[in-house]
């Protein structure tokens, strides 16, 4: 029985027929979560005693930066399960995390850069979190082109998936970065072992952006997983009854 | 499990521990070079090159901050509390710069073991405090955190 | 909770640092919504070409070669 649902996942049918319902749900709360976290963070939560309002950045650039890495461990778990059970979907999951993972990892530094601005007084600092985030990056980049550089699609699955299992190293290194080493970056403010270093009035938005943030993923994960699907199985009978059936809704 | 699978799964395994153990054989050796600044202890001590560029961090020593009227000339003393160094400059601090903040100073090392600086940067902690929960905190005598702990030397 | 700012300009000007936090936001938002219409567009754009494909198949049976 608890391998059912594990094995029904080796059928991308099912799990595309499974998700369709999930769609508009996932979407409402991802999007209504996001609204009220910003809108929360920008207007409402206190402005900081030493930084003032420029800390208002921390509602997107700490949610962008969890998801970016936390999309680093679906993509390469998802190698992993493809590698091991050889199942397809699991590489179509992976396969539509990387460019996901790429353009939080982007939003990250880039917000980070911009918050660097005002509060350190420099744009960019090669010190150990932001230079392990940027090779984060171009894990991610790595990723989407080893998809592109095989006409095999067997073959770019698997090289993906080792590349994604290589740079899963990066992640504690990037988690740990402010500890390990002396840094410009301030260590971590939301700690799960001991008491949040934020006031509770500016930690309530931030929580909602990050939950926010964790269903808008699962969204566009969905999202570009189906899309995938659709792809590969182009060829089988059910994608092509489901096309010919959107055919005359139109 | 199937033995097909779990050999796979070994070489999974085998992937991430031995990437693991490569990275972090690299991260030891370059330790050092991975920090992005030294403490104060360090370049009293004469662990730092003198005449290169070199970073340093520590707090802004209390008191220590003496502006010239004339000029953006500052002079300040940064510290780990163990050591202090003198650290001069000349141009525009960042608006967090604060005397028993941390900063990051970009400079040389002069051969009497002072910093002159071209760049100061601000190193900001991770506490957000509104300012009435920051104001009620200094009334009831609790100081802001951000140098308290002094781990620079680490 | 209270709305922080006196009037709605002191909210776009944020004490100088208005121009940083908006940019902020709006590079985040613009990539958050990138993100979800990219799919979109490419389900509609796949399916408007699998239908242009047995549209060719229903036309002429003796070269599909789309369905197995």
């Amino acid at each position: 029985m608890a391998w059912q649902w594990f094995h029904r996942l080796g059928s991308p049918r099912w799990f595309y027929e499974k998700t369709t319902a999930w769609m508009p749900w996932l979407a409402a709360l991802s999007i209504a979560l996001l609204l009220t976290g910003a809108v929360w963070g920008l207007a409402f939560a206190p402005a900081d005693f030493k930084q003032g309002n420029s800390y208002r950045i921390i509602y997107i650039h700490v949610p962008a930066a969890f998801l970016a890495l936390a999309g680093y461990y679906i993509m390469a778990i998802s190698g992993a399960v493809g590698l091991i059970w050889k199942m397809k979907l699991p590489f179509m999951v992976m396969k539509s995390a990387a460019p996901i993972g790429a353009l939080l990892t982007f939003v990250s530094l880039v917000t980070g850069s911009i918050w660097g601005k005002p509060t350190w007084g420099t744009w960019w600092e090669w010190d150990a979190r932001i230079t392990s985030m940027l090779i984060l990056f171009f894990l991610y980049l790595g990723m989407i082109a080893l998809q592109q550089a095989f006409t095999h699609r067997d073959t770019s699955d698997k090289a993906s998936a080792v590349l994604a299992l290589v740079g899963m190293v990066n992640i504690p290194i990037i988690y740990k970065s402010v500890d390990w080493w002396n840094t410009l970056h301030q260590p971590a403010t939301i700690k799960f072992t001991s008491k949040s270093t934020i006031d509770p009035s500016m930690l309530y938005p931030l929580l909602i952006m990050v939950i926010g943030f964790y269903a808008f993923y699962a969204l566009v994960l969905l999202l570009n997983t189906r899309v995938e699907i659709l792809r590969r199985e182009s060829r089988t009978q059910w994608v092509s009854d489901l096309i010919s059936a959107t055919n005359k809704r139109a | 499990m199937h033995p097909v699978r779990k050999q796979r799964l070994m070489i999974v395994i085998f992937i991430v521990v031995f990437s693991s153990i490569a990275v972090g054989l690299m991260a030891y050796a370059l330790r050092e070079n991975i920090n992005l600044f030294y403490p104060p202890s360090k370049i009293a001590a004469g662990d730092v090159p003198h005449n290169t560029r070199i970073r340093a961090g520590g707090c802004v020593k209390p008191g220590s901050v003496e502006r010239a009227s004339d000029s953006l000339e500052i002079r300040f003393l940064i510290t780990d509390g163990t050591a202090d160094v003198k650290v001069n400059f000349n141009g525009i601090l960042p608006d967090l710069f604060a005397e028993g903040e941390a900063a990051v100073i970009n400079g040389i090392v002069t051969e009497t073991g002072e910093i002159n600086a071209s760049e100061v940067l601000a190193k900001h902690d991770e506490n957000y405090t509104p300012p009435e929960v920051a104001e009620a905190m200094k009334d009831k005598g609790e100081h802001q955190k951000t140098c308290e702990g002094l781990k620079y030397g680490a | 909770m209270k709305f922080q700012f006196e009037t709605i300009a002191d909210f776009i000007a944020m004490n100088g640092h208005g121009p940083y936090v908006w940019a902020s936001y709006a590079i985040t938002f613009a990539a958050l919504i990138f993100l979800l219409v990219s799919p979109l567009l490419q389900k509609k754009n796949f399916i408007k070409q699998q239908q242009k494909l047995q549209k060719l198949a229903q036309a002429n049976p003796a070269a599909d070669q789309s369905v197995e």
